[in-house]
C-alpha cells in the first residue's frame, strides 16, 4: 500500500511537468496548427532563466585576503555577493537563497519574448507548410537553442537549489498514520505539484471567461468567420504562442531545484511530452493536463524493482506502450475529437 | 475544450520523424587508404602528429575540454615550451624538452561525442587522413573499448583517457591499448576498507545501478568487496542510463531494509541520482538504529560540482586530486593553473600523464613503431607523475599506482576544492592477478604496427 502511494506522489510530479510542457505543445497546435519540436527547449531555457538569475543575484567583487592562499601559493581572492554588501549579509544571502522562485517574475517578459521571436522570426514561415517541414524546422531550432546554451553554461549540469525554507521532506505516512520515515516526499515536490496545477488552472481560466480566450477558441472553430468580423486573430494567436512559451518555460524554473539544469534536459522532456498529448488526444487541453499525470503516474509504477524483475525493460518503454495501444485502439486519443487522427 | 483547426494526419509526423531519425544516425563515412610500408604512419618529415579523440560536444563535453587543455599543455611542454611541468619530476629522463625523437609534436583532435561509432569514426579520419601515429582520450568506457579495437585493427597505439570500466584491461584488452587510469576492482577494494571503518561491518547495501557496462562492472566490485567485510546486498536495480529523475527508483530504498546506498552512476545520471536521494531526505534517515549513508564509487570534480552541496561528507574513489602534494601533482597544478587559472581535474591528469608516457616510451624504445612502443611500455616502472610509484602491467596493459578514497569536503574554500582525500590506498591492496574472475575471458594478442 505504502509502495503505491510512494509511486502515485512521484508520478504527480514528473506528470506536472509532462503535463505543462504538453499543455503548450496542444496550445499551439491547436491555435496555429504547429507541431512544436522546440517546445521541450523552452522548459529548458526556462530552467536557465533560474541559472541566469541565480548568477546575476551571485555577482560579486573581489577582495585579497593576504592572511590565506589559493591553490598556486598567491593570495586568496575573496568573492562578496554585490547584494551582501548592499542590503547586508543576511538580506543579501536571503535574496539570493530565494532566486528561484524570483526567477518566476524573471523569466515571463524573457520567455514571452523568446516566443514572440521564435514564432514571428521563424514558425510564421512554415504555417503552410506540411507537418514534415514543421517538425524538422522546430527541431532544428531546438538543437540550435541547446548549443547556445551549452555554448555559455556548459555542458555539465549546474545545481540551482530551492530556498532553505522547502529544503527537508514531509513525512506524508506519519501524517496518515503509517509508520514514518516511510512514506517521505520533499516540499519542493509538493511545490512544484501545487504550482502546475495553478498554471494549468490559471490557462483554463483564461481561455474559457476571459473575453480574449472567447475569440481565440472562436477562432480555433472558425477563423475565418473570426476574421470577416474585423478582429486580427493572427495577432491574438500569436500571443497565445508567447502563453505557451512563458507556460513551458515557468515549467523549468520551479523544475531547476529537482534535477540540476543541464543543455539537454528539453530534449529528455520533449518526446515524452509529445507522446503525452497524443495519448491526450491532439489540440485537448484536458486531454493533454490528464494524459500527463496518467503517464507520469504510470512511468512510476513501472520503475517499481518488481515490476522490472517480472517485466525486464518495461520502464523504459511504458510510454510509448501505451502509446502504440492508444493510437491502434482510439486513434484520436483519450480526449481528442472525433476524427482527429483518425484520417 | 477542443482546439482542433484542422485535421491531422499522423502519417506525415511518422515520415518526418523516419527522415530526421535517419539523417541524424548517419554515420560519417570515410574512405580508405593503403596502409604505408614500414609502420602505420610513420613519420618522415620533422614532426609527428598524434590524435587527441575527446568528447568535444554531448554530456561529456566539459570534461572533454579539460582533456584538451591537459594534451594542449603536454605538446608544449613535450616541445621545450612552457616550464615543462611533469618533464622535471617524471624518473624517467629520457624525454629532453625537443619533441619526440627530435621531432616537433603537432596534433589533431576529434570528438567522440560520447557515442561508440562516433568515436571510431573520428578515431578512423584522424588515423587516415591526418597521419595521426596515436590516438588519445575519451570520457567513457564503452568509447575506448571500442577506439581501442580500432587502433589495434589499424595499427597505432591507444592511450586510454578516463575509462574505469574493468573490461578496458579486462576482457577487451588489446595489445595495442594502455590505460593509466584506475578501475572499478580498484575502487571497490581501496573503498571497502575505509567503509568498514566509517560505518561498521554490519551493514545493508542497496545499488542502484547504470544500465551498461561500466555501471555492470562496478556494481560487482563494489559489492564483492563490501560482502567480503560482512555487508549483505539486500536489492540491485539497473536504471537506464537516459534516466533524468530517479525518484521512482529511489523511493523503494525507503521501505527496504538498507542503510546504505550505492550510486553506480556517472556524470549526470550521478548528479541527478545524488540529488533525488539528498531531498528525499535518506540522509536524514535512521535504519537499524544506523544512520543512512550513501556511497559514490567513482567521483570526478566535475561531477561534484554538479551536485552542490549534495556530496558533503560522502565517500567515494578518485584517480587524482589536485590537492595531492608530492613533486609531480605540485608541478602539474601549477603548471596547469597559471596556464587556465584553475586547477586540473582528473580527466587532465590521466591524459597528460598518457601523453608523456607515450613520448617517453618512443624515446626509450627509439622507435615510433607501435611493437617498439609496446615493449618500451609493457612492465614499465615509474614515478613523479603524480601518483607515486607504478606500474604498466605487461599482461594487461593496466597501470597499477595508488588509489584515492576522498570524500565531499563539508566547508569548501573554493568552487574547486570540493573533495578530500581520506585515505591514499597502497598500490599493493588494489593489485589483483591478471587472470581474476572480473577480468576474465579475452586476450591481449601481439601487437599490430599496421604494416
Amino acid at each position: 500500500m505504502d509502495a503505491i502511494l510512494l509511486q502515485i506522489l512521484n508520478g504527480l510530479d514528473k506528470g506536472s511537468a509532462y503535463a505543462l510542457i504538453a499543455l503548450g505543445l496542444t496550445l499551439i497546435f491547436g491555435t496555429l496548427g504547429v507541431v512544436n519540436f522546440a517546445h521541450g527547449a523552452l522548459f529548458m531555457i526556462g530552467a536557465f532563466c533560474a541559472v541566469t538569475l541565480s548568477r546575476l543575484l551571485s555577482l560579486s567583487f573581489v577582495t585579497i585576503d593576504e592572511t590565506q592562499t589559493d591553490f598556486l601559493g598567491n593570495p586568496l581572492k575573496v568573492e562578496t555577493p554585490y547584494v551582501e554588501a548592499w542590503f547586508g549579509p543576511e538580506t543579501g544571502a536571503a535574496i539570493i537563497d530565494w532566486s528561484v522562485p524570483l526567477a518566476i517574475l524573471f523569466s515571463i517578459p524573457i520567455m514571452a519574448l523568446v516566443g514572440l521571436f521564435m514564432e514571428r522570426g521563424l514558425i510564421k514561415y512554415f504555417y503552410k507548410r506540411p507537418h514534415a517541414d514543421q517538425i524538422l524546422v522546430t527541431f532544428g531550432l531546438a538543437i540550435v537553442l541547446q548549443e547556445i546554451i551549452k555554448y555559455f553554461f556548459g555542458a555539465n549540469p549546474i545545481p540551482t537549489p530551492a530556498p532553505d525554507a522547502f529544503a527537508g521532506s514531509l513525512d506524508f505516512g506519519a501524517m496518515i498514520g503509517m509508520d514514518p520515515n516511510v512514506i517521505i516526499y520533499p516540499y519542493w515536490r509538493i511545490v512544484y505539484f501545487l504550482f502546475a496545477a495553478g498554471i494549468i488552472g490559471a490557462v483554463f481560466a483564461f481561455l474559457q471567461f476571459t473575453t480574449f480566450g472567447m475569440v481565440v477558441r472562436a477562432g480555433m472553430a472558425d477563423r475565418q468567420t473570426v476574421g470577416l468580423l474585423g478582429i486580427n486573430i493572427d495577432k491574438r494567436f500569436t500571443f497565445m504562442f508567447a502563453l505557451a512559451a512563458v507556460v513551458a518555460g515557468l515549467a523549468g524554473v520551479m523544475y531547476a531545484p529537482i534535477n540540476s539544469p543541464n543543455y539537454h534536459m528539453g530534449m529528455d522532456f520533449l518526446v515524452l511530452s509529445f507522446v503525452v498529448v497524443v495519448v491526450g488526444g491532439m489540440g485537448s487541453l484536458p486531454g493533454a493536463v490528464l494524459a500527463g499525470f496518467l503517464l507520469g503516474i504510470l512511468e512510476s509504477f513501472a520503475s517499481m524493482a518488481q515490476v522490472v524483475a517480472l517485466l525486464p525493460g518495461i520502464n523504459q518503454i511504458i510510454i510509448y506502450l501505451v502509446a502504440i495501444v492508444i493510437l491502434l485502439t482510439r486513434p484520436r486519443g483519450l480526449m481528442g475529437r472525433k476524427g482527429v487522427m483518425e484520417s | 475544450m477542443s482546439l482542433i483547426r484542422k485535421p491531422f494526419n499522423r502519417r506525415s509526423i511518422l515520415r518526418a520523424g523516419a527522415l530526421g531519425g535517419t539523417a541524424l544516425a548517419m554515420p560519417t563515412v570515410f574512405s580508405s587508404r593503403a596502409w604505408s610500408q614500414g609502420y602505420l604512419n610513420e613519420p618522415t618529415g620533422s614532426t609527428v602528429t598524434l590524435g587527441f579523440n575527446v568528447p568535444q560536444t554531448g554530456p561529456y563535453a566539459d570534461e572533454g575540454a579539460d582533456e584538451l587543455r591537459a594534451y594542449q599543455l603536454a605538446v608544449k611542454h613535450l616541445n621545450g615550451e612552457g616550464d615543462g611541468g611533469m618533464l622535471s619530476t617524471f624518473s624517467s629522463k629520457a624525454l629532453k624538452g625537443n619533441g619526440i625523437l627530435g621531432k616537433k609534436v603537432e596534433y589533431v583532435t576529434g570528438d567522440t561525442q560520447t557515442k561508440s561509432d562516433a568515436a571510431r569514426a573520428s578515431a578512423k579520419s584522424m588515423i587516415e587522413k591526418d597521419g595521426a601515429i596515436m590516438i588519445t582520450g575519451g570520457s567513457s568506457s564503452g568509447v575506448a573499448v571500442a577506439v581501442q579495437a580500432l587502433c589495434q585493427e589499424a595499427g597505432v597505439i591507444f592511450m586510454a583517457g578516463l575509462t574505469h570500466s574493468n573490461d578496458t584491461t579486462g576482457k577487451d584488452k588489446k595489445a595495442n591499448g594502455f590505460r593509466h587510469f584506475f578501475n572499478s576492482y580498484m575502487s571497490g577494494a581501496a573503498l571497502a576498507p575505509v567503509l568498514k571503518n566509517a560505518y561498521g561491518e554490519d551493514r545493508k547495501a542497496y545499488h542502484l545501478t547504470a544500465d551498461y557496462n561500466w555501471g555492470y562492472t562496478t556494481e560487482q566490485a563494489v559489492r564483492e568487496s563490501t560482502e567480503a567485510l560482512g555487508w549483505e546486498t539486500v536489492e540491485t536495480v539497473k536504471t537506464p542510463l537516459a534516466a533524468t529523475d530517479f525518484s521512482a527508483y529511489i523511493t523503494p530504498v525507503l521501505q527496504s531494509d538498507a542503510d546504505v546506498l550505492v550510486l553506480n552512476h556517472y556524470g549526470g545520471n550521478m548528479v541527478n541520482s545524488l540529488t533525488n536521494a539528498v531531498q528525499f531526505g535518506l540522509r536524514d534517515k535512521q535504519v537499524n538504529g544506523k544512520n543512512f549513508e550513501i556511497i559514490v564509487p567513482l567521483y570526478s570534480r566535475l561531477m561534484a560540482k554538479g551536485a552542490g552541496e549534495n556530496v558533503k561528507g560522502i565517500f567515494g574513489s578518485t584517480n587524482w586530486h589536485w590537492s595531492l602534494q608530492d613533486e609531480g601533482s605540485k608541478a602539474f597544478v601549477k603548471s596547469f593553473g597559471q596556464e587556465y587559472g584553475f586547477p586540473p581535474s582528473q580527466a587532465a591528469h590521466t591524459t597528460y600523464v598518457q601523453a608523456l608516457l607515450y613520448a617517453d616510451a618512443c624515446e626509450r624504445a627509439g622507435t615510433f613503431n607501435p611493437c617498439g612502443v609496446v615493449e618500451a611500455l609493457e612492465g614499465f616502472e615509474f614515478d613523479g607523475l603524480g601518483n607515486g610509484k607504478t606500474l604498466y602491467r605487461a599482461e594487461d596493459h593496466q597501470c597499477f599506482k595508488d588509489v584515492l578514497v576522498v570524500k565531499g569536503k563539508e566547508n569548501p574554500s573554493s568552487a574547486f576544492d570540493l573533495l578530500e582525500i581520506v585515505e591514499v590506498t597502497p598500490a599493493a591492496q588494489v593489485t589483483y592477478p591478471p587472470d581474476h574472475p572480473q577480468f576474465a575471458g579475452g586476450a591481449l594478442g601481439t601487437c599490430n604496427p599496421g604494416a
